[in-house]
């Protein structure tokens, strides 16, 4: 049983990516005067979303002041070809967890953690296009000001106090990274141990003395 | 000497003259408060941004609307439109909401509404709808405490002000409404002089469905008595309602003193699971009657109003053990019936005392026979066989009661202008408060069902005077809030309320604050005439008719140029909010318009009528303040001579017009 943990811990972190189609990877929270509960986005792999049907018109009502593009998921083509990728890290880890191989273990939670690097300056570089390509007939102007939303903590826009955290589904993908790299070093050392207790079973004297008996 | 002593005497005078003054003019804080102890102020305050404990939503008497207020605060909430029209809202104004006002007599923008009643399952307020009567043109009223918007109105026929109604039943079964005044049935021209001979009285039943849906289920056909108010029995009473009876004498002048000779009148007792018996075995004659039903959706944002034809009336030869009479002295006004259901409290307002029977006595007599005498086919049980106890000179002008649900009853007496506690059962005096002044109805949330929340009563009082900052000739009615959880009863507050609050209903927050609708959603608006999004908008022709498919959104209308327009045209404005937030109502107004404004909520369609009669370029707005960018919310619509060649056209951001 203990031999097999390595490649259920592969096995689990790839359902845990499953989560990623379930529940948001990403929060925005606004909180404003007259907001006092808030106006919260959700990011999907695949969709955006918030705390109510009508967040995201919400949040574009309130960026046309300031000449912010309309947020419109179907002009970000990230949500559509993200998925895919996913799907293929859960394809690997039903894979892997077969082969049961520490390198391939090792192999599945680094290509994660490359890939949400990228994600995440991706997230980034939207922002910045958000908050700086504003439009020139924009009804209020602020010199100087920034309107990109933090990429990670908190942060003041004008009025509004914005915060920016991982989701329910993005702390499962970081749990997935995790495990995978828990699985590469419970396997290696499986395998130092396996090779060691085979060492040692053919030297130690005891074990000699009671093979005799 | 002699002038030392007259000028001491005389200043003496003076002195005792100021005294005398003093006393009179300058009201001492004891007389106008009611001796108030501790610190009332922090029993009534509710900080900023916290919520009161209760809904207290009273009747606008002659406003013809509900003002709802919160409780211990007094402060007002809002203003539910009911029966009368009401342009800040453009109830009665917009095309949707008119046929909520229509009757047989046509559209009628006012009435006057009495006693608010709240749905109650098993005998509890429930918190689904709150029911209202309209007195002058008979009427009853279901508002929907989703959206504390009216949703149906229904006309009583054969009916003469409604004025015992709407009491409910203990699941809300049935809502009842009787005649105040008698009125020929069927109504035809005869003498007022004949009104013993010629006039009936009518009580009415109107079943309630579980979505809410009103249809009157039967009328009962009486003598025309003048059926003043009612409630309907609980626990053991379930399937009895209990009306008072004035002008039993049957006069159609000088009421104030010929309506108070006889010694006592009758609560009527009407058993109505008996008379669903009756119906079931088709003893009804269903005669041909004109009422209008009106109903309003939250799918379509419309009313709709619906003449109904037939009306099914019982009479009590025909169905006997239908209904009893039960002596009460001095012109009961309330009836009132304990949250055990088995006593019925008779407020004889022009007596010192207030009579109570006992529902268990009541059907003992009734299985006894032993009736006192017959009036007009109906059993008049004898008084000494139902009465259980009388609260012997507890006040002057005894008119209503509410229970705390700890066994004691809250009495109102209008002439010695005070709130009464008495014990059920031993009927001894508990306790007395004065009321500023000559209080009429009170109220104690779910004072009148079978579990009261018997920590507030609230004083709905007739006479103001000098209670606030006067303002002219005309006041606000007053009500003052006591606290009744303990032993005494402690004044708290004043607050004005709207109109001539007559009953209220208080019931716990909580109890409606997780149901109530934010927004209309968008998807579900099936308004014939909605725009879905500003891809939809547009303007159309036929005939003399142009409509307008419009939209809201912070912080424009599309289209905000509309031309083509022509003397002469009835134009009307289809303007749909595409907010999908709470609070986020938009306003339209149009210059010249001989009509309300339009107020919007999140997600609905509502239509203003403009007739252009001049040409000319005129100014359109919304009028609620939408966001940072609302006094740009506007737009011109061009009126040409009803002869010109001018297209429909009509644009949004674009300097030439786009179709």
């Amino acid at each position: 049983m203990k031999e097999n943990i390595p490649r259920i811990l592969m096995l689990i972190s790839g359902l845990l990516l499953i989560g990623l189609f379930i529940f948001p990877m990403w929060r925005i929270t606004l909180i404003a005067p007259q907001y006092p509960e808030g106006i919260t986005m959700f990011i999907y792999i695949n969709k955006l979303g918030g705390d109510t049907p009508s967040t995201i018109q919400n949040i574009n009502i309130l960026n046309h002041y300031i000449g912010m593009k309309f947020i419109e998921p179907d002009s970000i083509p990230e949500l559509k070809y993200f998925p895919y990728i996913v799907y293929g890290f859960i394809a690997m880890s039903f894979l892997f967890a077969w082969l049961n191989k520490a390198k391939l273990f090792l192999f599945w939670g680094a290509l994660l953690i490359l890939v949400s690097c990228l994600g995440i300056y991706d997230f980034y570089l939207w922002e910045y296009d958000y908050g700086h390509n504003l439009s020139e007939n924009a009804p209020i102007k602020i010199p100087g000001a920034s309107f990109q939303p933090p990429l990670f903590g908190i942060k003041e826009i004008i009025n509004f106090t914005a915060i920016s955290l991982p989701h329910i589904s993005g702390v499962m993908a970081a749990f997935a990274i995790l495990f995978s790299l828990i699985a590469w070093r419970l396997k290696l050392k499986i395998g130092l141990n396996e090779k060691s207790d085979s060492i040692g079973s053919q030297l130690h004297p005891d074990t000699l003395m009671h093979s005799v008996a | 000497m002699k002038n030392l002593k007259s000028v001491l005497s005389f200043s003496m005078l003076i002195a005792f003259g100021l005294l005398i003054a003093a006393s009179c003019n300058a009201p001492s804080a004891n007389t106008r408060s009611g001796v108030l102890s501790g610190d009332v102020a922090s029993q009534v305050y509710v900080a900023p941004g916290e919520y009161d404990e209760f809904y207290a939503f009273m009747s606008g008497g002659f406003s013809g609307q509900i003002g709802v207020h919160g409780l211990p605060s007094g402060r007002l909430l809002r203003i539910i439109p009911v029966f009368s029209v009401d342009p800040e809202k453009g109830y009665g104004f917009n095309e949707e909401t008119k046929p909520m006002l229509n009757t047989s007599h046509g559209f009628i923008p006012w009435d006057d509404a009495h006693h608010p009643e709240l749905s109650q399952t098993n005998g509890v307020t429930d918190g689904r709808w709150i029911f209202i009567n309209g007195n002058n043109t008979p009427r009853v009223a279901r508002i929907d405490l989703t959206t504390f918007e009216t949703a149906e109105i229904m006309e009583i026929p054969n009916s003469g002000g409604n004025h015992s109604s709407p009491f409910t039943t203990e699941n809300t079964e049935y809502i009842v409404a009787g005649t105040r005044f008698g009125v020929p049935y069927p109504q035809q021209d005869v003498a007022i002089n004949s009104y013993a001979e010629n006039f009936s009285g009518m009580l009415t039943y109107i079943s309630v469905a579980d979505d809410g849906d009103m249809d009157i289920a039967f009328q009962i056909l009486l003598p025309a008595f003048d059926y003043d108010l009612a409630h309907s029995g609980k626990g053991k009473s379930h399937g009895w309602t209990f009306f008072t009876t004035y002008n039993t004498e049957l006069k159609s002048t000088l009421l104030e003193v010929n309506a108070s000779q006889n010694d006592k009148d009758y609560i009527a007792a009407v058993n109505w699971k008996k008379a669903e018996e009756y119906i079931k075995q088709g003893k009804f004659k269903e005669v041909p009657a004109n009422y209008a039903n009106n109903e309003y959706s939250d799918e379509t944002h419309m009313a709709t109003s619906t003449m109904k034809k037939t009306v099914r009336i019982l009479t009590p030869e025909d169905c006997p053990g239908l209904i009893y009479f039960l002596p009460t002295p001095k012109s009961p006004h309330g009836v009132d019936v304990d949250p055990t259901g088995e006593y019925i409290v008779g407020n004889g307002k022009l007596s010192a005392d207030l009579t109570v029977h006992s529902f268990t006595k009541m059907l003992k007599a009734i299985e006894n026979e032993s009736y006192e005498k017959m009036e007009a086919g109906i059993p008049v049980l004898k008084f000494e066989d139902v009465v259980a106890g009388v609260v012997p000179e507890a006040g002057l002008g005894p008119l209503h009661t509410e229970f705390d649900g700890r066994g004691n009853a809250y009495t109102s007496f209008f002439i010695s202008s005070e709130v009464v506690k008495w014990k059920l059962g031993t009927w001894e005096v508990l306790d007395r408060a004065p009321s500023f002044y000559s209080i009429g109805h009170l109220m104690i949330p779910g004072g009148d069902s079978r579990e009261p929340e018997g920590k507030y009563l609230v004083a709905l009082n007739k006479i103001t005077k000098d209670r606030y900052l006067p303002t002219g000739p005309e006041l606000c009615h007053s009500a003052q809030l006591y606290d009744i959880s303990g032993d005494k009863i402690k004044l708290l507050l004043d607050f004005p309320t709207m109109g001539e609050p007559h009953y209220a209903q208080g019931i716990s927050a909580d109890r409606i604050v997780p149901k109530v609708k934010k927004f209309f959603a968008l998807e579900d608006n099936q308004h014939p005439f909605r725009a879905m999004g500003e891809k939809e908008t547009r303007v159309e022709r036929s005939g003399n008719n142009v409509h307008v498919y419009m939209t809201t959104i912070r912080s424009h209308f599309s289209p905000d140029n509309i031309e083509g327009v022509k003397v002469g045209d009835k134009v009307y404005f289809h303007v749909t909010n595409l907010e999908q937030d709470w609070d986020v109502p938009h306003g339209f107004a149009v210059m010249g318009a001989n009509n309300g404004e339009l107020l919007i909520m999140p997600g609905q369609t509502e239509t203003l009528l403009w007739h252009p009669k001049k040409i000319g370029v005129y100014p359109f707005y919304c009028t609620d303040f939408c966001s940072a960018l609302h006094q740009e919310m506007q737009g011109y619509i061009r009126v040409s001579p009803s002869n010109s060649n001018i297209d429909l056209a009509w644009n949004l951001g674009e300097e030439e017009p786009v179709q």
